[in-house]
């Protein structure tokens, strides 16, 4: 019952904080920051209650009857994997309403209904055990989305909203497809229609069938995640979107792709994901490379920190598809960490909008000594998105590279290269944005309170992640184990798994 | 006439007597709120009476009328929809001058000739409901007939309309010619024993498609229905859209399952084209309209395309899925058609998209039952259209429909492209255009409807539940 009060929270919150915005501004973002913080609240409670974690079984698993007549059911479950999205999904939903503090002072109780309701969709695909249910949520969030960019973005918004509504809407719609060619298979095999994925588990069918279905989930993935031909309204939607957005987009919408492969392709099928394997890898490759090269060649700001997402991204298929568990350590922290350090890109960006009006790289230029204070954030978060050591994105490329030597050396190796070009791109936007000439002198505030709390709070936890990731790993452990365990008994050789290297 | 078939035709004899009444009271006293409430009144006694006729079912009345589940469902569902027309009717009719009354009058021959349809198991019941309809129809098309388009309208109707029973006639005539059956179960029958393909036959077949194609707006008959659908009164297109098609589409699902259509390959052939070609052509025209009418119409047209999908399943679920997809397409098109009547003011419908720019923001409630209807309309969850779309998907795949299928998934994002394009409007900037308020009565229409879309969108149990245990055949 826990679990279905996360979401309720969140859609309820959501409803009162549009309603209440039409006569008071601050009440709504009030009430939005109380439904998170009660979903916190709800969440550290779930995390020092849980049992002690096993493989096989959920902390939480809750189950209640919605259609039975189709075998669906309301089905939700947590574990560690969940839990740790959850509270990603949590507080970069918080820092959202708290960078909006200032930006968005227009239509604000529609502003918040939208970013709750999207939070709320956010959380119930992490939550979700029911196929049917998945991807309710999984088309629950676009809307709200889609009236983010539309309504609060910039000057191109109506285009890129619908680009990034009809993307995810075709995607999603064709591992629709999926979803309910696997319920009849699994139906008329076993005589049990429904959708719950305990029991679409380990279903039996030919391998081209396998194949064609997972292609469907993976579309809606790949779209999501993105992966680089089908990366196109990443760019559009990241850019045009108010910096809430931004935040939400690049922190959590792209991970529900990432959690989708782990949570649903991976275990429903497993040879097919072999059978896959290789090209994943390539099109991690691809994404890494493509994406640094794009992103260093941009000159608006935002949409250099857009093209860093196209590349990390690459860095979590890569380790999703090397099926080893310090890759999919990897891939965990990847998900975490990237949605901190490129969240936080994303807010100094808005941060520096509000203040110069801008986002042209062209025009920046010497900012530091006007407003040293973000120069120094901006610089940590440069840092961290080129993956240096002792920040959280760091151990996450370092986990995934050395998880994907052992799958594939060569890919891997092209993949290091990544690396380099991230300090290219990284160190281009501190060069030319704090550093090097002034090419217009502005008269600029430095961070506020309000600003100087949540880019505190962001540094923060990026460097607890890349000084004390243990505490994620240990979490994550047994949802990873869960997930590689169908693998490794399709794997052809068990040699290159190298279990036993801790 | 036994006890049953006096039972069972009840609610026709209603909604028949209905207009006669009608009339005296108009001979007596012109009054425009009498008219009103005794037609709220008559439709409130015939849905009662639709009631006390479960017990009675299955019941024929050979070889004219069946009732079984199926027809109680949809006498059920096309009184309620009219009631709720006439309501939203109301403030409408008050715009005009003169002659409102007998508007109402028209209405319940319309919705008379909708029952029979429902009802309808044999060729001339067919026919006679279809007229009925029609007749009733180029009427209510041109009633406001001060204005140019309304005319226009009522006469394209009127020629096309007619044109299309003389191919129903002559369709039904080269059935007849050669299984001497006008009953559908005889002439299922027939087919089942002789060869089922003679030419002929075919032809006969082919040609009546022709006929409820028009009816249906099926393409490619389809030219009328934007024009319609725009020079209509508001009210009227939305009678149109929601119980006209529907009660057209049930005795088409009637007959089509009666004769096993889909066990015929020509049929597969034949329904599989047309539904395909529906659904693009729908989608696509619509993408490009400024005027809402017209952008609903094309959508009502895709619309039926998806609904044709159903013919094919040949199997309970089919009808379900079908009867599900008519219940939750006719609350979503009260929903949009009932915020653009409400909305219209004493010269003009509010059917320009362009005065619908920034609605939300100055009328926030009515715009948020407009989106949820687009939003239904374009099959996204929270809303009873996702439903609706998902258990069509649902069967079809049972079925093995992959093409139908696959071409519903593409149209609903074609379709997702113009739907959104509605809603962007609604949520820019607002503008200077201003509607008139909405009635007490207005706003507890959109109220209920709104409440049905997301009711049928989250908890859908209890309405699949009852539609499996009541309207099959």
């Amino acid at each position: 019952m826990i679990l279905l009060y996360l979401i309720l929270i969140l859609l309820v919150g959501g409803i009162f904080a549009g309603i209440i915005g039409k006569w008071s501004q601050l009440l709504s973002r009030i009430i939005s920051l109380v439904a998170l913080s009660a979903d916190l609240i709800l969440l550290i409670w779930i995390w020092n209650d849980h049992p002690e974690a096993s493989q096989n079984t959920w902390w939480i698993d809750y189950k209640l009857n919605w259609i039975p007549t189709l075998g669906i059911g309301l089905h939700l479950a947590i574990d560690g994997l969940s839990i740790l999205l959850l509270f990603l999904t949590i507080i970069l939903g918080l820092v959202s309403v708290l960078i909006s503090w200032k930006e968005i002072h227009e239509k604000t109780g529609f502003f918040h209904f939208n970013i709750l309701w999207i939070l709320a969709g956010i959380a119930g695909v992490f939550l979700s055990l029911d196929l049917f249910l998945f991807y309710f949520f999984w088309e629950l969030m676009l809307v709200p989305m889609y009236f983010l960019i539309n309504i609060w973005g910039h000057e191109n918004r109506i285009y890129a909203a619908y680009k990034f509504f009809l993307y995810t809407q075709a995607s999603g719609l064709l591992m629709f497809l999926s979803i309910l060619a696997l319920y009849f298979i699994h139906g008329r095999a076993s005589g049990t229609y429904t959708f719950d994925y305990d029991h679409l588990l380990g279903t039996s069918m030919p391998a081209p069938v396998a194949f064609l279905l997972m292609t469907g989930f993976l579309a809606a993935f790949l779209v999501k995640l993105p992966v680089v031909p089908l990366h196109n309204w990443l760019p559009d939607a990241h850019s045009e979107a108010p910096t809430a957005g931004s935040v939400i987009l690049a922190g959590l919408l792209l991970k529900t792709g990432a959690y989708g492969i782990l949570r649903f392709v991976l275990p429903l099928f497993p040879e097919a994901s072999v059978s896959f394997a290789p090209f994943g890898m390539i099109l991690g490759v691809i994404g890494i490379l493509y994406g640094a090269k794009l992103a260093f060649a941009q000159t608006d700001l935002k949409r250099l920190v857009a093209y860093t997402s196209v590349s990390h991204m690459g860095f979590v298929i890569l380790g999703v598809y090397a099926f080893n568990r310090i890759a999919f350590q990897g891939v965990i922290m990847q998900i975490i960490a990237h949605a901190i350090s490129t969240g936080a890109l994303f807010i100094l960006v808005g941060q520096l909008y509000e203040r110069i009006h801008t986002r042209d790289i062209a025009k920046m230029g010497g900012l530091w000594k006007q407003i040293p204070l973000m120069g120094a954030v901006g610089m940590i978060f440069a840092m961290a998105s080129l993956g240096l050591p002792g920040l959280g994105n760091f151990i996450a490329e370092f986990l995934i590279l050395t998880g994907a030597f052992k799958a594939n050396i060569i890919m891997t190796c092209i993949a290091s290269v990544g690396l380099v070009a991230g300090t290219i791109y990284a160190l281009r936007i501190v060069q030319k944005v704090f550093l090097g000439k002034e090419i217009t002198i502005w008269k600029i505030p430095d961070l506020s309170v309000r600003e100087k709390f949540i880019s505190a709070f962001l540094v923060i936890l990026i460097v607890y992640l890349g000084l004390f990731p243990q505490k994620v790993m240990d979490t994550a452990e047994p949802s990873i184990l869960k997930t590689l365990d169908p693998i490794e008994n399709t794997l052809p050789s068990k040699s290159i798994l190298l279990k036993s290297i801790p | 006439m036994i006890r049953e078939d006096f039972l069972c035709l009840t609610p026709l004899m209603i909604i028949a007597g209905a207009p006669v009444i009608m009339m005296l009271i108009l001979a007596l006293k012109r009054n425009y709120k009498l008219i009103y409430g005794f037609s709220l009144i008559a439709f409130m006694i015939a849905f009662l009476s639709v009631y006390f006729l479960l017990p009675a079912i299955p019941h024929t009345i050979s070889p004219l009328f069946i009732f079984d589940g199926f027809t109680i469902f949809f006498f059920g569902m096309i009184i309620l929809t009219s009631m709720l027309v006439t309501i939203l009717s109301h403030r409408y009719l008050l715009y005009q001058e003169s002659e409102r009354e007998e508007y109402f009058i028209i209405l319940f021959t319309a919705v008379l000739g909708s029952l029979i349809l429902a009802a309808a198991c044999n060729f001339v019941t067919l026919f006679l409901g279809l007229e009925t309809l029609s007749i009733s129809l180029y009427v209510l098309i041109a009633y406001r007939r001060s204005r140019r388009n309304s005319v226009e309208a009522a006469v394209k109707y009127l020629v096309l309309a007619s044109v299309s029973s003389a191919f129903l006639l002559f369709g039904m005539g080269l059935i007849y010619l050669n299984t001497g059956a006008l009953e559908f179960s005889k002439i299922a029958l027939v087919l089942k024993s002789s060869e089922y393909s003679t030419p002929l036959l075919l032809t006969g077949f082919s040609i009546m498609v022709v006929g409820i194609g028009f009816k249906l707006a099926l393409v490619p008959f389809h030219m009328w229905t934007p024009d319609v659908y725009e020079g209509a009164p508001v009210p009227v297109t939305t009678f149109i859209a929601t119980v006209s098609k529907g009660a057209v589409m049930a005795v088409l699902l009637r007959f089509f399952y009666a004769i096993y259509g889909f066990r015929n390959h020509n049929f597969i052939l034949m329904i599989t084209v047309v539904a395909v070609l529906t659904m693009f052509v729908g989608n696509l025209l619509a993408i490009r309209q400024q005027n809402l009418k017209r952008i609903l119409a094309y959508s009502s047209i895709a619309n039926m395309g998806y609904l044709l999908v159903t013919l094919l399943m040949g199997n309970k679920e089919g009808i379900y899925a079908a009867v599900f997809y008519i219940v939750s397409y006719i609350i979503t098109t009260l929903g949009a058609f009932g915020v653009i009547t409400l909305l219209s003011g004493r010269d003009n419908d509010a059917d320009k998209l362009k005065d619908y720019t920034g609605l939300f923001w100055k009328r926030p409630w009515i715009a948020i039952v407009f989106t949820l209807a687009l939003l239904s309309l374009a099959g996204i969850p929270i809303t009873t259209g996702f439903m609706a779309k998902f258990y069509l998907v649902f069967t079809g795949i049972d079925s093995g429909l992959w093409i139908l299928v696959i071409s519903l998934i593409i149209n609903s994002v074609i379709g997702l492209y113009y739907y959104l394009r509605v809603i962007t409007t609604l949520f820019s900037p607002a503008n200077e255009v201003t509607f008139p308020a909405i009635s007490l009565a207005g706003k507890l229409v959109l109220c209920l409807v709104t409440l049905a879309i997301l009711w049928l969108g989250i908890n859908p149990e209890g309405a699949i539940h009852f539609i499996s245990r009541y309207s099959g055949f």
